[in-house]
């Protein structure tokens, strides 16, 4: 049903008129020095694609590749963050597979299920549609700060929390509301998921950049160049694809490029289930959600930016 | 006297760290920031326009010389980025009654009324009007302020009525001027960094 034709977040198998299988895998390098935080970062990374779908995580297989020399005290923190993160998402983890490497790497393989009915891609957001994004921006910034010991507790803080949280109540309150449009913000950074679903659907895409929901002290670390060059070869892929008004200034447009580790969702919604999207989420504790712009007419641009 | 802050071989964010030591090492004169991958001078460059200096970048054998004059006059905190950038000048209002102030009914129309036709003839003109709740009669069938709305809606200026509140008061099928709008679209009115008027 999903390939890889449109850059949605997994593949998608029909079994039968009632199931279909969901399938993903997503692994990477530490990216805090707490293993157990780790593990739960890599965990809520690998199950959010499952989420962005709309279906339910029902197993997930470790993936691990960690050098011999650091096995013995590290290792077991991290699955053991990674096994919390499945029981609380309601998934078991079935086995896995581990390899030898110089530099550690830990994910998971995830299989969930959904009704074909209601599968969520990146693909159906329709003109009048309101965008919305479930956790703040700025992880890719506020790491890059911590390695120069330039972030305070408070930022780092906020942003393991944002990392760690499953997307599990985000993607309750978009089936609640009726939602079929969503995608999760990774890597790519918001303009690059929402650039993805903006040509998935034929549309294109208006955000109102003062409406985006920021991790506290983002925008003083990007005012100062702590971008990960994630955010500048993002940029540099959506150049002919991106417009901003004069006022958004460079820090907060690369903001918006920054890339993501274990992002919220992307959801878009026809107008008239907004409001029930925004008591859903608020229904589902998540606290930061934000209507971050609308779905236009497709236009000779993909994303603006005002 | 010029000073080189030597980053090659190091990684974001090392480099616009050692910058920001050098600046506030060197109270005065320049100071040449070499570094060797595009991530670093790109957030170096960011930093340093963002501290209120000025640069010049060339590039030579593959690295990037980043020359930052320096001047006493400004330091860090005069010139911060303005996040929000200039506020455009025309205002939003946000119109929550279809009468002003408390008091009088009568009066109260009658106030309304005058206050659209002030708006309708001030410059600069307003951005958008927004009604909610009763202010929705404003824009329907009936309402003495029309004209003034058509000629503004005629004149560019954004109308958007609440949709919920034109369903409470029966009053859908009757909007005269403007569009039909919902919470969403509002709240983007409101949190833009124009000037709003609240009326109610």
């Amino acid at each position: 049903m999903v390939g890889i034709d449109n850059s949605d977040d997994a593949a998608v198998y029909r079994l039968n008129e009632s199931t279909a299988i969901i399938n993903t895998v997503d692994f990477f390098t530490p990216i805090v020095d707490d293993a157990y935080i780790f593990g739960q970062i890599a965990a809520a990374n690998a199950l959010s694609d499952i989420y962005a779908m709309g279906g339910t995580p029902l197993l997930a297989l470790n993936i691990v590749c960690f050098p011999t020399c650091i096995t013995e005290e590290i290792l077991p923190e991290v699955i053991r963050g990674g096994a919390d993160k499945v029981k609380e998402a309601g998934a078991v983890i079935a086995g896995g597979h581990t390899v030898e490497d110089d530099e550690p790497k830990y994910g998971l393989a995830v299989t969930g299920t959904i009704n074909p009915e209601q599968l969520c891609t990146n693909s159906m957001a329709r003109e009048g549609d309101i965008l919305f994004l479930t956790k703040p921006l700025g992880t890719g910034i506020i790491n890059t700060a911590i390695k120069g010991e330039l972030a305070s507790e408070e930022s780092a803080q906020q942003s393991i929390d944002t990392m760690i949280m499953l997307n599990h109540g985000a993607a309750q309150a978009m089936i609640a509301a009726g939602g079929k449009t969503c995608t999760d913000i990774t890597g790519f950074g918001l303009l690059g998921h929402a650039a993805e679903m903006a040509k998935a659907s034929g549309i294109s895409i208006e955000i109102h950049s003062s409406s985006i929901p920021l991790i506290n002290g983002t925008m003083d670390l990007a005012a100062m160049g702590m971008f990960p060059g994630g955010a500048y070869n993002n940029r540099e892929y959506l150049k002919h694809d991106v417009i901003f008004s004069p006022e958004v200034n460079t820090a907060l447009q690369l903001t918006l490029f920054d890339p993501q580790t274990s992002g919220g969702l992307l959801i878009a919604v026809p107008g008239e289930k907004a409001e029930i999207l925004s008591q859903e989420l608020n229904k589902k504790d998540v606290s930061q959600a934000q209507a971050i712009g609308k779905v236009t007419a497709k236009q000779d641009y993909t994303i603006n930016v005002v | 006297m010029t000073r080189d802050i030597d980053c090659r071989g190091l990684n974001c964010p090392h480099p616009v760290i050692n910058t920001k030591k050098a600046l506030e090492e060197n109270k005065t004169g320049s100071i040449t920031v070499i570094v060797d991958n595009e991530t670093a001078r790109q957030n170096v460059s960011l930093f340093v326009q963002n501290a209120g200096h000025s640069i010049e970048e060339r590039e030579e054998n593959g690295s990037f010389y980043i020359t930052i004059n320096k001047t006493e006059e400004k330091d860090n905190e005069t010139k911060k980025t303005p996040v929000e950038g200039s506020l455009p000048a025309n205002p939003i209002y946000f119109i929550s009654t279809n009468l002003l102030g408390q008091g009088s009914p009568d009066l109260g129309a009658v106030l309304m009324k005058s206050l659209m036709q002030t708006i309708t003839e001030c410059n600069p003109s307003p951005e958008a009007l927004v009604f909610m709740n009763s202010g929705v009669y404003l824009c329907c069938e009936g309402s003495e302020v029309l004209p003034y709305l058509k000629k503004m809606s005629g004149a560019g200026v954004k109308i958007f009525a609440c949709g919920t509140c034109l369903d409470y008061y029966k009053l859908k099928g009757k909007l005269s001027v403007g569009t039909i709008s919902n919470m969403f679209e509002i709240n983007n009115e409101l949190i833009r960094p124009n000037k709003v008027i609240t009326i109610g």
